[in-house]
């Protein structure tokens, strides 16, 4: 099997060297890209079905496509390395593992767009992530091979909205991360102003597979409709919680398997297929193929493809009240909804739990999620909180209302 | 306040972009790297070497959970309260770390040498339950494992572990 | 202008200018009820709060739609939108319901109750019931000065306070923190705002964080002020008021609508600075001079007295650039034409003259404020607009996006409303914007370019970017490479705009400033350009004043000095220690047999006079300032006199008598058109005392005033009679007509919309004209005296010198003479201006007088911050003044000196001085 994107990872832990980076044919990719020219890369990208592994599964050369013709002035290539959604961890482990497949990558997709200049926002807490990338870039650049391109790395200072797009160029500004209305779309007005395409770090580590190896090889490599791999990770109590990379497409349960199943003690109840902010699917739907329109038609979103586990012995409602903590927090306070409601429902749900809470407290989880959704608030992260407290509400009503009838929590 | 060698890093980030305020961030964590916090004096100095008012620069420094506006311990701690973590017994080590440096979350020991913060989700979600301690990542966390660290990093400085 | 047609709630609705309209606004200027909070008709969109959604729909078959915000939302042909839909109402209420999760129940205690915009959004989405059972959150408010009190437990999070302090009025220390639910808007730490346009806040914010704090110390609901529609005596601008009052005391001013001139906006000067008007040391009785001091009069003997003066023949009166037109002509009237002078030098006269002359032959091209905003490009020679017109500058702010603006509208296809779009797009690039003063300001940083210069080198700028655009205008020599390209560059942005625009004043006390812009005017109309002018004048009626008198104070010395018999001297309304003049001889009122003064505050000529008759201000009186603009407004007392206070006018009028019938304000009106047929246009800046609406007159008062009967039961428990107001189509009382024309209007109320937000009700669209009214008065407000084609000979013949007065010429460029200073007028926002500087609150804002000198010049000198320096001017009698240093980026061989504040004595504007350390303290 195929993975072209953990492949060159030391098996021992560590990255990648650039020595060895290149003996497995690094930066063939771009020398080709580079040839090609830019719209024979978009051509190739659109041909291989690749689809944004940031959460959205937006298909990237379509992103690609929307960034006007050249006027002269600069455009920019934004790495979003600002991984910060809860149960999430697979572009850590790409940037630690393989450094320099990103930063070919990356100079794939500036040469697709015209982008004289990238950047990679990259949250500040991946210190080893830092390391290793300002290393990989030091080296790619004395060899030559970021010629036309200039490359800096850019620190967040710990919001999650940094990973939202627009909240991500504001961040790079210099302003706070609070999003911006969409249109004019980042490729046409992003950085001061100026076409500016953000992919996230999966995303673009797939390219120089794509450019070196085609785009039929590309879609032979999943098991589904979308082309190629992806990096699913499990955790939550399996027994060996980690990252592996698979056919994209391939079952839920068989990436449970990789994981070791349940631990011992634990049996499945539900998950979250792609980080915080999906629906929960119930056990039975273990056999649902990760690829994005699946999950989707499942109830769900394949999001960033890392699963995170419920068991049979730890309280639904204590999961979501530490996801719904989590988004609360993470608001910027720019949008009404968000900014009280979250608060409301993180404290609705914390009397829950704590045994102080009565059923109008349950309506009124119910209440935020069918009123926090897209369209009524500013940006997706509302509405992604309330992915899981809506399916939580339909797959574990018993267990809220047993809170309120015994007073207390019986996971405990 | 800030030293020569702040401004020239402040000087040189700025220098990557087309305003100088895209250079405001990472000023503000320079300009409390030395001091473990951002004090109002730092802030203002930060804000002049970019050309930016005050106002502004305290509205992007309290915006950033990284960017610490009050005191903090010698070590500050950042202990994950996501959903992995949780999911993985977190309560439970972050009730041992209440207990043990006798804090709340927010709080800096009598001693001055840990500050306990939450953190949203770090990245560990393989090694839950997980902690950060001055930048430097710890996963699999157990209390026993706990006080090891912490008893590792007593008598460390701030500046030992970091890593940039 | 597209045409869009529309459909809300299944009725079809035509949208003209739909393309740069948003959905909002549409429903809004179609009278369809939608809340909202951030939006703002000066602001416009950003979608931050949520509270307008709506349904929108695909097309017929769409039965379901989704839920958008309006302000959000294009206008564009075949729209299908719900307002009413069931989920869009309960939507809206849960938004409030939302914003109620932590506002406290502050009401009762609020000032904002009555008149705020949360409460009337609250109403009308329906949300009434608690579900909320959890702790609110609370912050630490702040001490922001005098002027703005802060409580930050009533912020609903709509951003707009920010929006407006930092970005649309430049502000920098105040910016929202915080985050998620906690996000807080203030400083970093206690002290007072220090943006000028700080009261605004109190209008943008819907809810009670900011409110008037000099009003709080007389809480008043606004059902029981009354008000009248008013002028802001503090500037030239003119800007329009809204002066409310009960118990017969100010209780405060707010903006009032005026499209034309200042929009929804007042500077701070305008809203916290007429406390002089009820200030306790007032001049309120008749006065006479005895032995021991002034003494109160009866009026009778007053009147008998000064009759008595003015029988004397020769008797002179000195009218003021801050009297109204009617008290000037009045005055103008009782001594005739060539007696009358004006309390300002023979020089400063001479250039308001010349920019008479100016804004004459330029005519429809002098432009109003609004017209300034709307400049694609703009040159400002040599005025602090900052802080000599702020409102004007509020514009040319504004102005500087413009181009910026519409490069980012087309290129990025951003509707013009979408605020955060636009801004991040053109990212504080400036526009076509060039400053030319001796030192920095607020502007520069709207600026493409700024040039530090001496005035006469502004000017010569001036001429040169003239003949570059009009190669037939003569050119100043020996500019140098840098300042020819600099020229250049500004000719070819003026030539490259479609609305360029040249802005210049008295501020500097420099008529070669003033020729200058009149030579770039010429040139940029020779070129075809559809160009403009703004000259500022320096008080609310200096041109006024400028139109009536004969001469200045020298020329008033010297024919007091050269008449066979000592005559009596009238002033009216002004301080003759103020004005900057050189000291030739025995003051005026040594000169003068008696001084009779009308006034309504005292002043130090007001002290030394023999006889003190109290003056109206303009919150008792009514009558007419002519602005910068030459825009003729009338302002309308908001309470009646009390007696032995009078108008100026009026008692002048009774002087006259016998032999004159005492005026009406109309009579005088037609007097000064008759007399002078180029103001013939002031009839009609308002409508005259006979106008009715439906027969009734227009109430100050509010239907639900309260008390009215009661207030003054503890002197006279009978129920007056209401006072009689003579002068003008208001009345004293709380009936009377429901609708007012522009000009009269003073009270902005619909049902629903109690705050000042229903003003949108009174206009023809949000954000555009008022409604004229049915009885077909204009939507304008007040009447321009300047208009018809420019006289393109004449401008260039005062431009360049030719048989006008005052024609002043390309200047030699600026040269210093030995170690001297040229010592230039500096006005400060706070201070300079003689009324409202007596207001409390606005006192504590008054800086410390220094004089500004730049490093060389000062080390030069061997003067360093802070040290006293000793100024003596030139001129013998000149008295030398010690004022501390201060370092400023100023051309060399140029200071500056504040202007007009308390501490300092009046000096020359603009007058060469040796400056040297003084071991004296300073003051």
């Amino acid at each position: 099997m195929a993975t072209p994107l953990s492949a060159r990872m030391p098996a021992g832990g560590g990255a990648a060297s650039f020595a060895g980076y290149r003996a497995a044919g690094g930066y063939l990719g771009l020398a080709r890209a580079r040839e090609l020219g830019a719209p024979a890369v978009q051509e190739a990208v659109k041909a291989s079905g690749l689809r944004g592994r940031g959460g959205a599964g937006f298909p990237t050369a379509m992103k690609w496509a929307a960034v006007p013709p050249p006027d002269g002035g600069e455009r920019y290539l934004v790495v979003n390395a600002d991984e910060k959604e809860p149960g999430t961890m697979k572009d850590r482990y790409l940037m630690e593992g393989d450094p320099h497949q990103l930063i070919e990558g990356l100079a794939i997709a500036a040469t697709a767009i015209g982008a004289g200049t990238a950047f990679i926002y990259l949250r500040r807490e991946y210190t080893r992530c830092a390391l290793e990338l300002e290393k990989a870039v030091g080296e790619a650049r004395v060899a030559g091979l970021l010629e036309g391109l200039r490359l800096h790395l850019h620190l967040g200072a710990g919001r999650y909205l940094c990973g939202e797009e627009t909240g991500l160029l504001n961040a790079i500004e210099g302003k706070r991360a609070v999003p911006r209305n969409k249109p004019p779309f980042p490729q046409v007005s992003g950085l001061w102003g100026r076409p500016t395409v953000v992919n996230n770090v999966e995303t673009l580590c797939n390219l120089p597979h794509i450019m070196r190896e085609g785009p039929e090889w590309f879609k032979a490599l999943s098991a589904s409709s979308d082309g190629g791999t992806k990096i699913y990770g499990a955790s939550g109590w399996v027994a060996s919680p980690g990252l592996w990379e698979l056919p994209l497409g391939v079952s839920a349960g068989e990436v449970l398997e990789r994981a070791g199943g349940m631990h011992p003690g634990r049996a499945l109840r539900a998950f979250l297929p792609g980080g915080a902010s999906t629906d929960f699917l119930p056990a039975s739907k273990l056999d649902v193929k990760m690829d994005f329109d699946s999950v989707a038609a499942a109830g769900s979103r394949l999001g960033t493809g890392t699963m995170v586990v419920l068991d049979d012995r730890t309280c639904p409602v204590g999961m979501v009240l530490s996801l719904e903590r989590f988004f609360a927090r993470e608001s910027c306070g720019w949008c009404t909804p968000c900014r009280e409601g979250l608060p409301w429902v993180r404290r609705s749900l914390e009397a829950l739990e704590s045994g102080e809470g009565e059923m109008g407290d349950i309506e009124i989880l119910e209440h935020h999620a069918r009123s926090l959704v897209p369209g009524r608030t500013f940006c997706a992260l509302a509405p992604g909180a309330m992915e899981p407290l809506a399916s939580a509400l339909k797959l574990f009503r018993e267990d809220f209302e047993d809170h309120v009838a015994r007073k207390g929590c019986r996971y405990k | 306040m800030l030293s020569r060698d702040e401004k020239e890093r402040i000087e040189a980030e700025a220098g990557r972009y087309p305003s100088r305020r895209a250079a405001l961030s990472e000023a503000l964590m320079i300009a409390q790297e030395a001091r473990g916090w951002l004090g109002d004096e730092a802030l203002a100095d930060a804000a002049r070497e970019l050309g930016i008012s005050s106002a502004s620069a305290e509205s992007v420094a309290t915006f950033y959970e990284l960017v610490y506006r009050l005191p903090v311990g010698e070590h500050v701690i950042q202990i994950c309260d996501s959903v992995s973590c949780w999911i993985r017994d977190g309560e439970s080590i972050l009730d041992h770390l209440r207990e043990r440096l006798g804090v709340e979350l927010g709080g800096t020991t009598a001693d001055g040498l840990f500050t306990l913060v939450p953190a949203g989700c770090l990245g560990l979600c393989e090694a839950a339950p997980a902690a950060m301690i001055d930048g430097e990542a710890y996963g699999g966390l157990t209390t026993e494992k706990l006080d090891a660290i912490l008893d590792g990093i007593r008598g460390r400085k701030r500046g030992d572990a970091a890593q940039r | 202008m597209s045409v869009a047609n529309i459909i809300v709630d299944g009725k079809p609705y035509s949208i003209e200018g739909a393309e740069s309209k948003n959905l909002l606004e549409a429903c809004l200027s179609l009278g369809l009820d939608l809340p909202y909070f951030c939006w703002h008709p000066a602001m416009h969109s950003v979608g931050a709060c949520r509270q307008c959604g709506v349904k929108l729909y695909k097309d017929e078959a769409d039965a379901r739609g989704r839920i958008a915000m309006a302000c959000m939302t294009p206008v564009v042909n075949g729209l299908r939108a719900s307002i009413e839909d069931p989920e869009a109402r309960a939507f809206r209420a849960g938004i409030i319901e939302w914003l109620m999760v932590n506002h406290p129940h502050d009401c009762p205690i609020c000032d904002e109750g009555g008149e705020c915009h949360l409460q009337d959004m609250t109403v009308m989405t329906g949300h009434v019931r608690r579900r909320y059972r959890f702790e609110k959150r609370t912050h630490r408010s702040q001490d922001l000065g005098p002027f703005v009190a802060h409580e930050m437990n009533r912020c609903i999070q709509c951003y707009r306070c920010v929006r407006f302090y930092r970005d649309y009025a430049g502000g920098k220390d105040l910016d929202v923190q915080g985050w998620h639910d906690s996000v807080f808007f203030g400083r970093t730490e206690d002290g007072a705002l220090e943006s000028q346009f700080s009261g605004n806040l109190c209008e943008v914010c819907p809810t009670g964080v900011f409110t008037d704090k000099v009003q709080a110390s007389r809480p008043t609901r606004k059902w029981d002020l009354r008000t009248s529609p008013s002028v802001c005596p503090h500037c030239a601008v003119g800007c329009s008021t809204l002066p409310g009052e009960r118990y017969g005391e100010l209780r405060r001013v707010r903006p009032r609508y005026n499209a034309d001139v200042n929009g929804c906006f007042l500077c701070d000067r305008g809203r916290f600075g007429q406390a002089f008007a009820d200030s306790g040391d007032r001049l309120r009785h008749c006065l006479v001079k005895e032995a021991g001091g002034q003494v109160p009069a009866p009026r009778e003997a007053a009147i008998a007295a000064a009759r008595a003066a003015l029988s004397k023949p020769g008797a002179i009166g000195i009218g003021s650039p801050r009297a109204s037109l009617e008290t000037n002509f009045a005055l103008r009237s009782l001594v005739g034409a060539d007696r009358f002078f004006v309390a300002i030098s023979d020089g400063e006269l001479a250039l308001h003259r010349l920019m008479r002359d100016v804004l004459r032959a330029a005519g429809r091209r002098v432009a109003s404020p609004r017209e300034a905003e709307l400049s694609d490009a703009v040159l400002v020679l040599g005025e602090d607009v900052w802080n000599g017109a702020p409102i004007l500058a509020l514009r040319l702010r504004q102005a500087s996006r413009n181009a910026p603006n519409e490069t980012a509208m087309r290129e990025k296809r951003i509707p013009a409303w979408d605020d955060a779009a636009l801004r991040e797009a053109v990212q504080d690039r400036p526009g076509p914007f060039f400053v030319a003063s001796p030192g920095p300001g607020p502007l520069d940083e709207c600026a493409e370019a700024s040039y530090r210069a001496a005035p006469d080198d502004i000017a010569r700028l001036g001429y040169a970017v003239a003949a570059f655009i009009d190669p037939t205008c003569p050119a100043p020599e020996g500019m140098g490479e840098e300042r020819e390209a600099l020229a250049r560059r500004i000719a070819s942005a003026l030539m490259r705009a479609k609305r360029p625009l040249v802005v210049s004043g008295s501020g500097l006390a420099s008529a070669a400033l003033v020729g200058a812009a009149a030579a770039v005017l010429s040139a940029l109309v020779a070129a075809g350009q559809d160009a403009r002018i703004c000259l500022v004048f320096p008080e609310a009626n200096s041109l006024g004043a400028a139109m009536l008198a004969a001469g200045g104070l020298e020329s008033a010395a010297r024919l007091l000095a050269g008449a066979p018999e000592p005559a009596a001297l009238v002033v009216a309304e002004a301080d003759l220690s103020r004005a900057a003049v050189r000291g030739d001889g025995p003051s005026l009122m040594a000169l003068a047999v008696a001084t009779i003064v009308l006034d309504h505050s005292p002043s130090a000529t007001s002290r030394e006079a023999d006889l003190v008759l109290p003056a109206a201000t303009l919150l008792e009186g009514s009558g007419t300032f002519l602005s910068f603009e030459g825009r003729a407004q009338r302002f309308i007392a908001l309470r009646p006199c009390e007696f032995p206070v009078q108008d100026g006018w009026r008692t002048l009028d009774e002087l006259a008598a016998p032999g004159r019938e005492p005026r009406s304000l109309d009579g005088i009106l037609a007097a000064i058109a008759s007399e002078l047929p180029e103001l013939a246009a002031i009839v009609d800046a308002a409508p005259p005392s006979t106008f009715r609406m439906l027969g009734k007159k227009i109430p100050r008062g509010a239907r639900r005033e309260s008390g009215r009967t009661s207030m003054h039961a503890n002197l006279d428990p009978r129920d007056p009679d209401p006072r009689l107001d003579p002068d003008s189509g208001l009345a004293y009382s709380m009936e009377g007509a429901i609708a007012a024309p522009p000009s009269l209007l003073s009270r902005y109320w619909a049902p629903g919309w109690n705050s000042d937000q229903s003003l949108h009700k009174f206009q023809s669209e949000v954000g555009g004209a008022l409604r004229p009214s049915a009885a077909g008065e204009g939507a304008e407000i007040g009447a321009r005296i300047f208009g018809g084609e420019t006289g393109r000979a004449a401008l260039r013949e005062l431009a360049f010198g030719g048989a006008g007065a005052g024609a002043p010429g390309i200047p030699a460029a600026f040269a210093r003479r030995g170690d001297a200073l040229l010592v230039l007028p500096r006005r400060f926002a706070f201070g300079s201006e003689e009324l409202s500087a007596k207001s409390p609150a606005l006192a504590t804002r008054i800086p410390e007088p220094r004089l500004f000198i730049c490093p060389p010049d000062a080390a030069r000198l061997g003067l360093t911050e802070g040290a006293s320096a000793e100024i003596r001017f030139e001129g013998a009698d000149s008295v030398p003044q010690v004022l501390r240093v201060a370092i400023s980026d100023l051309p060399e061989g140029v200071a500056e000196l504040p202007w007009g504040l308390p501490a300092l004595p009046g000096a020359p504007l603009a007058s060469w001085a040796a400056v040297r350390p003084s071991k004296e303290a300073a003051r």
